[in-house]
């Protein structure tokens, strides 16, 4: 049978338009168990939408523990003890135990709960097969069970919280042997226990990251319109490609990992157990002979790539809305795309970075450094293409692109205060300080979570139809950018200060932090404006959540390409129907023809024809290459 | 909207979705299984002298269990085979094949080979008081010979009371000085006549052949078992293949059916060469 032959036909209006009368839904199939890639990406979006928040709020706990330690929460204080347990908040203090808890699933569920289904799933799911012209997924049904997998998967991590004991509590990385026996012994059921749920939620959430992996993988190879060129692709295809191969190759280990550390605590192995422990005075009765090392090296395997994971799709969007609000083509395209490659690459071959002070050895440490200073390279070019690429365009600030802009100098001060860290000399004094959270928070926080809010601006009209509204996008923004300035800046110099990140009282009692004033204030009377940050920015939170739902009714409403944008998702109608095009797309040209010369608008669109006067006039533009 | 490729190939790519699909699918299998036999590697070189027991599988049905493997893995070939010449009875007969060597493969591993561990006892002797039991252990003459030591006297648990175990030793430790016990030997040595007391205040560790018992049976367990979930998988597949509800498929377009069982094929050969590297890991090594 002829390929293309058959994909003409079934891009048919009217025959698109007699199926579709047949096989109308119901409400379960259309919105609850849908395997179409919109309603699933929105399914995925709204679950990551609201664990980050979740994720958030346990963050906002932790911090009146830090500002205020051993005081009693104020308002809520008192109820918590109703949700969490007795050994959470008595008489709404908090205890260390539910203070570690809060850390850990902060976050777990920030990154495998929140960003990941947020960035990679939701904007993947739905913009991708829009921006390569294809009708759906390749896999529809394992893109369901993908969702399905991680709507488990998160439910079993919440469900954690309400087992005797709590959540799992030994840090979001788990590191054995503290993971192998925590929450067990008297009181705590052998399987219902914070840990081994862990453990057991991030199987599903694993399996969930695979199954998309593979769909979208597939998806990209294969479904691409015709005349849609890998040179073609817009960049955020590319990141979700390269990010999609991460998920494939590096979740496994990790999974083998949980496998073992389950193993461990359900089976009483020893894989990650040396010989001799001794838990609470008392010798354990294990075979030995695990290494607990052997958990690390497993667990930074997937670790270092999810951190790309959660960037690289933010890299995506932040393209998409820089080339289209400055009207020009993305500065360096093919240096993006190589960029993007080298970073996939690289980065499964630097995860030992975060395990300096394990005693790895200096040759081990030598060549893990060597990578990882090698790994800034691309990120740097990647960075300096977006900056070239605002360089004499006509910038219209929307809300999607303050976000966008935002995100520049946000991941840069992210990704240079990494540097220190990627030298070992320098990481002993640095690790497991405020300057490791700050560090990585600028690139999560303010980095990626700001690339998704400006995606989420920027797409909202392709799924709904109606725009968010621009002046409560602005009171969004404002009020955030600050916030989490103030939130990490000083964090800086709070590990400066020599502030280690898992103290429970905020270093209150730790007299190091105390000798020196940042400001005029010590590293532990940081705590307090921090916090009133973090909790003015929860609350800046509220026109964004309100301007949401509320946009989804009564937005403005809009065409099908509002933005005047340029790729094919915006062909598209808005929200786009079941099969997604009217038309088969085609596509004739490159992702970002903005401000082409001689034309009467200032963008082209992907499926618009190459006209033949305008082929012998652009014929000698060579694409910038920097490297 | 149906979705293009998903039964003929894409002209630039020259593939249909699935077979991109399971690739890459089997691409994440290596990472998964490479986890772990990274983590055997790991415990093995990390085990001290005597701690890594040798030849306590049983070789020969090991040998037997890859062979069947193998076989399927020839019979699932030809069922696709069976299925491109459009002989749909071949085909169901070959698939029977495939599918009954799969579950011999699961009954003889969970029914036979796993019992018959966990049925088995080890008892760890305290280094110091390893010389009480030297008639069992033959340390002299290991030590002579320049070979680790035996730090565990194994056998069927007769019977134990609050001070002692009673146990019936294995050949290895009824005839420790014997120069064919130095190495582990292809077919199995029953279980001896021949019985030890060994006290119970002498002992570092005792258990059955558990997962509990070292590292050794902790990667056995995991790996075989994960292993066996993937041949069920694999079988589960078969199965719904094989019934009539595939036969309408097959009915519509046969080279449907064909490029299913083409992708759950290269899966098969896939759980059939971890198990490659399984057999000679554990049961050789």
């Amino acid at each position: 049978m002829d390929a293309s032959a058959s994909v003409e036909t079934h891009h048919d209006p009217h025959a698109h338009n007699a199926t579709h009368e047949h096989h109308e839904l119901g409400f379960w199939r259309k919105y609850i168990f849908s395997t179409d890639h919109k309603v699933i990406g929105i399914q995925y979006g709204l679950c990551g939408l609201c664990f980050l928040f979740f994720g958030f709020c346990l963050m906002m706990m932790m911090r009146w523990q830090l500002a205020y330690p051993g005081q009693a929460l104020p308002v809520i204080g008192k109820w918590l003890p109703y949700i969490f347990g007795p050994g959470s908040m008595p008489d709404g203090k908090m205890t260390p135990d539910f203070y570690n808890s809060l850390g850990a699933m902060h976050g777990t569920i920030m990154i495998f709960a929140g960003v990941v289904p947020l960035a990679f799933a939701a904007f993947g799911n739905f913009v991708v097969p829009l921006q390569i012209g294809a009708p759906d997924m390749t896999f529809p049904k394992v893109n369901a069970a993908s969702f399905w997998a991680f709507a488990v998967g998160g439910l079993i991590m919440l469900i954690s919280f309400f087992v005797p004991g709590g959540a799992a509590k030994s840090g979001w990385t788990s590191y054995t042997p503290l993971a192998a026996f925590s929450d067990t012994g008297p009181g705590h059921n052998p399987v219902f226990n914070g840990q081994t749920l862990w453990l057991i939620g991030f199987i599903f959430l694993i399996t969930s990251s695979l199954l998309g992996a593979i769909n979208f993988i597939t998806t990209i190879i294969q479904l691409r319109a015709k005349g849609l060129t890998w040179m073609r692709l817009p960049f955020f295809v590319w990141a979700q490609f390269v990010t999609a191969f991460l998920l494939l190759l590096a979740f496994p280990p990790l999974e083998g990992a949980i496998i073992m550390q389950l193993m461990d605590r359900v089976a009483h192995t020893s894989f990650f157990l040396p010989a001799g422990l001794v838990v609470n005075g008392a010798p354990v009765s294990i075979s030995g002979g695990g290494s607990p090392l052997l958990w690390q090296h497993l667990f930074w395997f997937l670790g270092h790539p999810e951190v790309y994971v959660l960037i690289l799709p933010a890299f995506g969007i932040v393209a998409e809305i820089l080339a289209n609000n400055s009207r020009k083509p993305l500065w360096g395209y093919k240096s993006l795309v190589f960029s993007v490659l080298v970073i996939g690459f690289l980065s499964f071959i630097v995860w030992a970075h975060h395990m300096w002070l394990t005693g790895m050895g200096t040759a081990v440490s030598a060549f893990f450094q060597t990578t990882t200073l090698l790994i800034s390279i691309p990120s740097v070019i990647i960075l300096s293409a977006f900056f070239i690429s605002l360089w004499g365009g006509s910038i219209r600030f929307t809300v999607p692109m303050l976000f966008a802009t935002a995100f520049l100098p946000m991941f840069g001060i992210g990704g240079l205060t990494g540097i220190p860290l990627a030298f070992n000399s320098a990481d002993l004094y640095l690790h497991d300080t405020y300057y490791v959270i700050a560090h990585f928070h600028y690139i999560v926080a303010p980095g990626t979570i700001f690339g998704l809010f400006a995606g989420i601006y920027y797409w909202f009209p392709k799924a709904t139809g109606r725009k968010m509204n621009d002046l409560w996008g602005k009171v969004h923004f404002w009020p955030t950018l600050i916030g989490m300035n103030v939130i990490f800046l000083p964090m800086f110099l709070q590990g400066m200060a020599g502030m280690h990140r898992r103290w429970y009282d905020g270093g209150q009692g730790w007299n190091v932090s105390n000798e020196h004033t940042i400001w005029g204030l010590t590293g532990f009377q940081w705590n307090a404006p921090i916090s009133w940050a973090a909790w003015i920015m929860g609350l800046a939170q509220i026109p964004f959540i309100i301007n949401f739902f509320w946009s989804i009714k009564h937005g403005e409403k809009v065409n099908d390409n509002p933005w005047e944008a340029t790729t094919l998702e915006w062909t598209a109608p808005s929200p786009p129907p079941h099969g997604n095009f009217v038309h088969t797309p085609v596509a004739y040209r490159g992702p970002y023809e903005y401000s082409l010369p001689g034309r009467e608008r200032d963008f082209t669109m992907q499926n618009e024809p190459v006209e033949p006067a305008e082929r012998t006039r652009r014929k000698p533009a060579a694409e910038p290459v920097l490297v | 909207m149906e979705i293009p490729y998903t039964v003929s190939t894409r002209p630039d790519t020259g593939l249909w979705n699935a077979k991109v699909g399971i690739w890459l699918f089997l691409a994440s299998e290596v990472m998964l299984f490479g986890a772990l036999f990274s983590a055997y590697i790991f415990l093995r070189l990390d085990a001290p002298l005597g701690m890594w027991p040798h030849g306590v599988l049983n070789v020969p049905v090991g040998t037997m269990n890859t062979a069947i493997l193998i076989m399927s893995s020839v019979t699932v070939v030809l069922a696709w085979a069976a299925l491109k010449m459009r002989r749909y009875r071949a085909y169901w007969w070959y698939m029977l094949a495939t599918i009954s060597c799969g579950v011999i493969f699961l009954v003889v591993k969970l029914g036979y080979e796993w019992p018959q561990k966990y049925n088995h006892f080890g008892a760890y002797i305290k280094p110091e008081e390893l010389g009480k039991y030297e008639q069992y252990l033959g340390n002299e003459r290991r030590a002579e010979k320049g070979m680790e030591p035996r730090l565990e006297i194994t056998g069927h648990l007769h019977s134990q009371n609050a001070k002692e175990y009673e146990v019936a030793l294995d050949p290895v430790n009824a005839d420790p000085n014997n120069p064919s016990m130095d190495r582990p030997h292809f077919f199995p040595l029953p279980v001896t006549d021949k019985i030890a007391t060994i006290e119970k205040e002498d002992v570092e560790r005792a258990t059955m052949f558990l997962p509990t018992h070292s590292a050794y049976f902790a990667s056995y367990f995991t790996i075989t078992g994960l292993h066996g979930m993937h041949v069920l998988g694999g079988v589960i597949v078969f199965i719904y293949m094989w019934l009539p509800v595939s036969k309408k498929v097959y009915q519509r377009n046969p080279e449907h059916l064909a490029n299913r069982v083409e992708v759950s094929g290269l899966f098969w050969h896939f759980v059939d060469l971890i198990w490659i590297f399984v057999f000679p890991l554990f049961y050789l090594l």
